[in-house]
């Protein structure tokens, strides 16, 4: 079984990754729907930059990231001068890592969800009666739900596997950034770890194995038959 | 208890033109397919913007190009039944029969459920539905939300003869019952004789 080291990488990982997708989502459905649903000039621009992160080299997104966020940079000068903190070396630099790497694939799979509702449905929700935002909160987000969890799902898998952004943004910290892939290849880079290599491996699957899963059952309950899988 | 309607809408190619002068009971819009005839519904509910004219049902104004009105969807009260059920599929029967539920409908919920014949689908869920059953359900959805006007689109469409034989039936109950405006399009002559009041050649 896992040592007490190794049970608390592992939640760390679902920490960073859980953190990472759920403070991403309500960004994620938003450019979804800008997407999905409003024509407006420079939408082909918006989503290339939504999609950079799945092209781009992961390291060149964690190097953009420090340069946001370090000292100096952009972001970095007004978290250190109006918070008087730093995402550097911390458990939530990882977070923001995963959750920038994570962003694309949420957005794919929300934005499909949200093309494929027969807006007809909305239509006939209005003339019930149903204001704009009651018509979009009882018939669009549901019927777009199995998608949502879709992406989430997408997107936790993709966050806990975060390797070159994150090192290169936060680096690999024991006990505050170094998720699973970090310590694996920690462990990889000592003689004789072979052990724990196998520990944490296995354990990535079986978390890889139940989030798929889980997702997929949520989907099915979300109804319609709609699958993950 | 009539509409009064003068209308233009550029849709493409097409000119989407109709004019429904007021009278009682129900109208018929009966011309061929592709003419535009749902575009006239559409515009009469509010989910199309005409290019100019007006729109009025029983002397309340719900579009008016000089005037600058043009009334909400969710404010007109139609009792939109649209020619595919539309029903939500996320919801079972009895949610999509209330989705519209206003307080204090003149239409009480049992009697809907008993005219219509649908007791026996609350509980189930518009895939597992027949054609004529989803109609009825999507008839029954329209008429608790309380509408002061109903809007049909060829509502026969997509029925065997039996089923929309029953339809039929449902329909001259309703004009007889509710003594709502009732607007109907359809390409069928015989369903325009047989429900139509006044029938408007279109198209």
């Amino acid at each position: 079984m896992l040592t007490t080291g190794e049970w608390s990488i592992v939640l760390l990982s679902l920490k960073v990754g859980g953190v990472a997708v759920l403070a991403m989502l309500p960004i994620a459905f938003a450019l979804a729907w800008l997407l999905a649903r409003v024509r407006f000039p420079g939408k082909v621009l918006l989503d290339a930059v939504v999609h950079l992160p799945l092209v781009v080299p992961p390291v060149v997104t964690g190097w953009l990231l420090l340069l946001a966020f370090a000292p100096a940079g952009p972001i970095g000068h007004v978290l250190g001068r109006w918070f008087g903190t730093t995402v550097l070396f911390h458990w939530s630099g990882a977070a923001i890592a995963a959750a920038v790497m994570a962003l694309p694939l949420m957005v794919r799979a929300i934005r499909l969800s949200l093309e494929g509702v027969d807006r007809r449905l909305e239509q006939a929700a209005r003339s019930l009666g149903a204001s704009p935002m009651r018509a979009f909160a009882t018939i669009t987000v549901p019927l777009a739900l199995p998608g949502v969890i879709a992406g989430l799902m997408l997107g936790f898998a993709r966050a806990l596997g975060e390797f070159g952004a994150t090192i290169t943004f936060v680096s690999n910290v024991p006990g505050e950034t170094q998720t699973l892939p970090l310590a694996i290849y920690a462990a990889l880079q000592v003689p004789g770890a072979e052990g724990q290599v196998l520990r944490l491996a296995g354990i990535s699957v079986a978390i890889a194995f139940v989030a798929l899963l889980a997702s997929e059952g949520m989907a099915r309950r979300a109804g319609r038959g709609t699958h993950v899988l | 208890m009539s509409f009064d309607v003068d209308i233009r809408r550029q849709l493409g190619e097409v000119e989407i033109a109709c004019r429904i002068a007021p009278g009682a009971g129900v109208t018929v819009l009966f011309g061929p397919s592709g003419a535009g005839k749902t575009s006239v519904l559409n515009m009469v509910a509010g989910l199309l913007r005409p290019d100019a004219g007006h729109i009025g049902v029983d002397g309340c104004t719900l579009f008016d190009s000089r005037a600058g009105i043009d009334l909400r969807p969710e404010t007109r009260r139609a009792g939109y039944v649209f020619q595919e059920p539309r029903l939500f599929p996320h919801l079972s029967v009895r949610a999509n029969l209330l989705y519209g539920r206003r307080k204090g409908a003149v239409m009480d919920v049992d009697g809907v459920i008993q005219l219509l014949g649908i007791a026996a689908l609350l509980d189930r869920w518009p895939r597992t539905l027949s054609g004529g059953e989803a109609k009825r359900v999507a008839i029954g959805r329209a008429l608790l939300a309380d509408p002061r006007f109903l809007l049909l689109d060829e509502p026969l469409a997509s029925l065997d003869r039996k089923r929309g034989e029953e339809i039929l039936v449902l329909l001259e109950r309703l004009r007889d019952q509710l003594r709502l405006p009732i607007l109907l399009v359809t390409h069928d002559r015989g369903e325009a004789e047989r429900l139509g009041d006044r029938i408007v050649a279109f198209g």
